[in-house]
């Protein structure tokens, strides 16, 4: 028999029983693969911190280890989670960051010296900044700049740390953003600067 | 086997490379060149992974041509492009989390890439599974080519880098030399693209 494959009947229900097929594979995919990518956030995650606290270079089973290592507690403070690390016998504060890029939105970790003044050292990370230009935030060349930067000029109650135009910065508080990527750059500043701001009860205590 | 690589199969391969290939002859996929050509890696990545999913999204689409209602073909096309492409990266996702961070943006473009939506439409809608395979490849492949010359000339000369690596030696910055911004700007890659259609359609003048 030869079906017509121009009516009107045959269109809807090949329509729909692809549907139904498409929608039954996609489902089982992620379902069958939810608990494998969890786990892969969850590492990732802590994987993160890591580096923000200058410990990279780590793979799979090695990142649960270490992070079990030097990871030692978490804090609620006022403004949010604080994770409390010990690197070389020193003790570090994470905080973590928000923020809005020119395309979606950016995380990071910022540590801090024990006095507080100090970064120690950052990961910064994004959902979709374009390739090659914003997207070079998550590059380690860039998050390096912030080692050992100070957090405050004068005033103890205003986070001054923050990220300017190639080639403007004046002060040791003004870190390089990267060229051809302004926008990206003033997300980062907003991030690093509004993101310790929310925690100046905590840096001040 | 002599048949599966016929003169006729190989020209199905070998067209896109270069006659027909699918940014300088038929000017398809221009708006993904403009995105990720700033830099070299993500080229890479990206013309590949076109490559297997135009391969795959036309042997499917070929098995089942002749089922396919024709006032809904465009929607069925699309389909099986958006559920494959979200079925590689939920895989990448589990078993290769660092490619699919790397890859995140990258993977939404290939389903507005209008390469793929081109190649089903033209052949793998009126060809057999085997040479609809061999016509993705190429296409794939050679629209990977243009992409890594774009995005050799915008990184050797935006960043003084290759892959990362740096190219252009200390002295020549100590000296003044200076990397092009112009370069990392995505209107950059318009010009690039036009000069490579310029190049290739002058070279091929005479074969027309």
């Amino acid at each position: 028999m030869k079906i017509n494959t121009n009516s009107n009947v045959y269109t809807f229900v090949y329509a729909a029983v692809m549907v139904v097929i498409v929608a039954f594979l996609l489902a089982f995919v992620a379902s069958a693969l939810k608990p494998i990518q969890d786990a892969n956030v969850e590492r990732d995650t802590k994987n993160q911190i890591l580096t923000s606290l200058n410990i990279t270079g780590l793979s799979g089973a090695d990142i649960d280890q270490k992070y079990k290592e030097v990871v030692t507690g978490e804090l609620q403070e006022q403004g949010g989670k604080v994770f409390v690390a010990t690197v070389d016998g020193a003790t570090k504060y994470v905080i973590p960051v928000k923020g809005r890029g020119l395309w979606g939105g950016l995380w990071g970790y910022i540590s801090i010296d024990e006095d507080k003044q100090h970064v120690f050292g950052t990961y910064f990370d994004h959902e979709s900044e374009t390739a090659g230009l914003g997207a070079r935030i998550k590059e380690r060349w860039f998050q390096e700049k912030f080692n050992g930067k100070p957090i405050f000029t004068d005033d103890p109650n205003q986070v001054a740390l923050t990220v300017v135009k190639v080639g403007q910065s004046k002060k040791e508080t003004e870190i390089d953003g990267v060229t051809g990527a302004t926008l990206t750059s003033v997300g980062v500043a907003g991030m690093v600067t509004d993101g310790l701001q929310q925690y100046i009860e905590f840096l001040n205590k | 086997m002599s048949k599966l690589f016929s003169k006729e199969n190989c020209e199905v391969f070998s067209n896109p490379l270069n006659l027909n290939n699918p940014i300088t002859v038929q000017v398809l996929g221009i708006c993904s060149a403009l995105a990720v050509t700033s830099q070299l890696e993500p080229a890479i990545v990206m013309g590949l992974s076109v490559t297997v999913i135009t391969a795959f999204s036309n042997v499917i689409i070929s098995l089942i041509r002749k089922t396919i209602p024709n006032r809904i073909r465009i929607i069925v096309q699309l389909v099986v492009v958006a559920a494959l492409v979200t079925i590689v990266s939920q895989i990448l996702k589990a078993f290769a989390y660092d490619v699919s961070v790397q890859l995140s943006v990258y993977v939404g473009l290939i389903i507005t890439n209008c390469i793929l939506m081109g190649r089903l439409e033209a052949f793998a809608m009126q060809n057999a599974p085997w040479e609809s395979f061999l016509d993705g490849i190429g296409n794939g492949l050679g629209y990977a080519l243009i992409l890594v010359i774009v995005g050799f000339v915008r990184e050797l000369l935006g960043f003084g880098t290759l892959l990362g690596f740096q190219i252009i030696p200390d002295f020549c910055y100590e000296n003044g030399y200076m990397n092009n911004g112009m370069m990392t700007m995505p209107a950059m890659s318009l010009i690039i693209v036009g000069c490579v259609i310029w190049a290739h359609r002058s070279i091929n003048k005479e074969d027309k």
